[in-house]
């Protein structure tokens, strides 16, 4: 089975290779065959051995972490929806709930954005890069599910063509591509995107539904919070589909660090920011989020979302491991003063890591700037010797 | 033993591949030819002295450096000119000469070492055609007479995918290892002498060098890990490096007068049946040292001339190189692997990651590896990697990227002055991405000497 399917791929690409129209459909081609096979490629030049990881590997281990926050998103928007109902149902019918106004979303995210890079890839003539999978599930994960599927489909074309490929592909971005979608639908549909209608399924629709997010209740002045800090931690509260789960972002983030593929220093350094500015305000104390306590202000939110899986995302972030933890500190302390001083936006990690990822090349330009200052004082000093 | 300084590295990854050489070593008859490749020097144009068919005697120049004219390549061996390979634009590949039986060699007079001055040495040095061993920082070129050095490091300590064993390689040659620290000491004020932390060998009763102690992963015993941390390249200076068995050849040559070209070398790797050393002279043929450490030449090998990080890639009807100590042979990796690309799937293939229990499953035990790139060339995603097996204060990425651009000034404030594409060569390995490193580092430098000199 698997040498007669390798011997399908093979006369395929042949005859493509040796079309004069169909040529330039071998990246295509190559993107599937790619995912069945490690190729047959053998180095040619530098290092003769190398080793089993690479971007696909990568990709895959970043979207084994997402599995568990988005299966609890699954669940949770069912949850949500029934316990406002007052109907209490099955674990498996909250998830089956979720999983089919979830899927939907993923399947247009998916089918928009990977069109998308694959049409890119054909024009430029280069091969299809991994990127995208990781992107393409992150967007429906950070939206609210009532959203229309057809925002969900235009906020993903706005983010692949004009925040990456506008830049020059995978790897040469400056923002965040799923932030930068979500951005978009947030300022394009704000209707869709914030207020007290959107965070439970079927909110705007079903009279006795209704919901607002932790933070949208606090920005309103109101600090009467019915919930617990376990329900916060766990996620049992309303919010973006997998935002909600602080404990399922520390799984994530657990497999991400020990596999290597996610920083801890940024995951780390958002901590101490975001706790620190948290606790400076709760000193202060005006108004009601102001005084929210600052290990609240952790596991409320898309804080840990945020960090673990957009705060980290390599090619926005800083590439410098000093850099890494500048940007981690100031992502979290941006994310709770945005939170605190503009109540328009209570959910500040979005625009604090976008607003870092702007900074990220500043910053690096910082830290890479003193290593060259560290070694002309030294010729200097040896010239100055010899 | 009591070192000056003791250096730490924990930046890096030691790969343990099987078939690492015994210590053992057998000595060979010599071949029917030799060749000389001056592809085997970073950077190095050639001109040649000799046509097809001359005599040559062993120490007779076949070429020199077009840049330095007065660094000549010598044959090692007596015997005639039988044929001048060459490649694109007429340049030169191998110059290949048959040996002869009556084995005659051209004698020089040895200067007197506790007498003569830096500039008589110097001269029997290029005379005699040793210079080419000595190589320099910055770009990792062949030394230039005319500039003094500010020291002259050495390292016995080789941490290299399949390493040599320098201790093993010099146990005979200690008197002239010595002798030949005394000739280098003559050409700079310092020599640095790398060891193993802990090295408890005879080389320890060497005199005329300042001992350091190297520990940690590789690239802890390369020469620019030494340098950047004890005492760093300057713009404008310059700091010569050489392999230790070298150096006994320099000091057998101010015994003898005469050339000296020995050469033990390693054959290992997982496609070696009997991996060990051999005592042969430069450019030896490989095949002959190939059917004696029993490669089993039926499957689709790849021969490589250095070590499986920064080798060269040669076939088997080829010589061995110039410089190296060590032959890798490991099986071609031209097969597919279905799904090869989900994580921890494939265990068996060598990984640093820990995106494959590769890890865990091979312990310290060594792996066979395959020359399978395992994956595709793809844009630069992931960061930090590359500082992970990088122990240089200098930054991996950027600098790689000021050489892809081309920005020179750019190159040279980030390091590139202390960098040879060697250092580059577990970056090649480790990067998820199939950068390669070392090739753009390599015409990194290529620029540099172009345009700076």
């Amino acid at each position: 089975m698997k040498n007669k399917l390798r011997h399908t791929i093979d006369s395929l690409k042949n005859d493509l290779r040796y079309s004069s129209n169909l040529k330039k459909f071998v990246p295509a081609v190559n993107a599937f065959d790619t995912f069945l096979f490690v190729p047959n490629v053998v180095t040619k030049s530098g290092a003769h051995i190398r080793d089993a990881v690479d971007l696909k590997r990568t990709m895959i281990t970043v979207i084994i972490s997402l599995v568990p926050a988005l299966l609890f998103g699954m669940w949770n928007t069912g949850f949500q929806h029934y316990s406002q109902l007052g109907e209490s149902v099955s674990l498996f019918e909250s998830f089956g709930f979720g999983f089919t106004r979830i899927f939907p979303m993923i399947a247009v995210s998916y089918a928009v954005g990977l069109a998308i890079e694959f049409g890119f890839a054909i024009y430029r003539g280069h091969e299809v890069n991994e990127g995208y999978l990781v992107t393409g599930l992150l967007i429906p994960m950070i939206m609210p599910v009532d959203i229309p599927l057809w925002m969900v489909g235009v906020s993903v074309a706005f983010a692949v063509i004009i925040a990456k490929e506008a830049f020059g592909g995978t790897g040469m971005n400056i923002l965040n591509p799923a932030l930068t979608a979500r951005a978009f639908a947030f300022f394009a549909y704000p209707t869709y995107m914030s207020g007290d209608k959107v965070w439970v399924a079927d909110a705007s629709t079903i009279d006795a539904i209704s919901g607002e997010t932790i933070l949208g209740t606090l920005a309103a002045n109101n600090p009467s919070i019915q919930y617990s800090w376990w329900d916060m931690f766990v996620g049992v509260v309303p919010g973006s589909i997998a935002e909600t789960s602080t404990l399922m972002a520390l799984i994530g983030a657990f497999i991400l660090i020990f596999a290597g593929v996610g920083s801890w220093r940024i995951m780390l350094g958002c901590l101490i920011g975001g706790a620190f500015t948290g606790l400076i305000f709760n000193l202060l104390g005006v108004n009601a989020l102001m005084s929210f306590p600052f290990y609240l202000h952790l596991v409320v939110g898309g804080f840990a979302f945020g960090v673990v899986f957009m705060a980290t995302d390599p090619v926005s972030a800083a590439q410098t491991t000093k850099g890494k933890w500048i940007y981690g500190v100031l992502v979290g302390i941006f994310c709770i003063l945005i939170r605190v001083f503009n109540p328009a936006y209570p959910e500040g990690v979005m625009l604090a890591i976008l607003l870092m990822n702007v900074f990220a090349p500043t910053i690096d330009h910082y830290v890479v700037s003193a290593n060259i200052r560290k070694r002309k004082r030294r010729w200097q000093l040896a010239k100055a010797n010899g | 033993m009591s070192f000056r300084y003791n250096l730490k590295i924990n930046s890096g990854a030691d790969l343990h591949i099987k078939g690492r050489s015994a210590l053992k070593s057998v000595v060979l008859p010599p071949s029917e030819t030799y060749t000389i490749k001056p592809g085997n020097f970073f950077y190095l144009n050639t001109k040649l002295l000799l046509k097809e068919g001359a005599k040559v005697k062993k120490g007779t120049p076949l070429f020199f450096d077009k840049g330095n004219p007065e660094v000549k390549f010598v044959s090692p061996i007596s015997g005639t000119v039988q044929k001048i390979v060459r490649g694109k634009r007429r340049r030169v590949l191998d110059v290949i000469v048959h040996r002869d039986e009556k084995q005659e060699a051209l004698k020089f007079d040895i200067p007197n070492l506790k007498k003569c001055t830096r500039k008589e040495i110097v001269d029997f040095l290029l005379e005699v055609g040793l210079w080419p061993f000595l190589s320099q920082r910055p770009y990792g070129i062949i030394a230039n007479p005319t500039k003094k050095p500010k020291s002259i490091f050495i390292s016995l300590v080789d941490k290299r995918p399949l390493g040599v064993d320098f201790d093993f390689i010099l146990k005979d040659k200690i008197q002239d290892f010595q002798r030949g620290i005394e000739v280098l000491s003559k050409l700079t004020d310092i020599i640095y002498l790398g060891f193993p932390s802990g090295y408890q060998g005879e080389l320890k009763s060497i005199k005329g060098a300042t001992f350091f102690g190297v520990s940690g992963p590789h690239p802890a015993g390369n020469s620019s890990v030494h340098i950047n941390k004890i005492d760093p390249l300057n713009y404008g200076e310059y700091i010569w490096t050489i392999n230790p068995e070298d150096i006994a050849n320099i000091g057998e040559s101010f015994a003898t007068g005469e050339f000296t070209a020995r050469r033990t070398i390693a054959v290992a790797g997982n496609g070696v049946g009997d991996p060990k050393y051999f005592k042969v002279t430069i450019g030896h043929e490989l095949l002959h040292l190939l059917q004696e450490a029993k490669v089993n030449m039926n499957q689709d090998n790849r021969y490589i001339n250095g070590d499986l990080l920064t080798g060269e890639f040669v076939d088997d009807q080829d010589h061995i190189g110039y410089l190296n100590n060590l032959i890798s042979v490991i099986p071609e990796g031209n097969q597919y692997r279905m799904f090869g690309w989900l994580p921890f799937k494939d265990n068996s293939v060598l990984s640093t990651s820990r995106t494959s229990f590769n890890w865990l499953k091979r312990g310290n035990k060594p792996v066979e590896v395959n020359t399978n790139l395992n994956g595709e060339e793809r844009a630069l995603v992931v960061t930090g990697e590359m500082e992970k097996v990088f122990p240089m204060d200098i930054y991996p990425l950027q600098l790689i990227k000021a050489c892809m651009v081309e920005d020179i000034e750019k190159m040279e404030a980030l390091g590139i002055f202390e960098v040879v594409p060697e250092d580059f060569g577990l970056i090649d390995f480790t990067n998820s991405s199939k950068l390669e490193a070392q090739e753009i580092i390599k015409s990194g430098l290529e620029l540099m000497i172009k345009e700076v000199g």
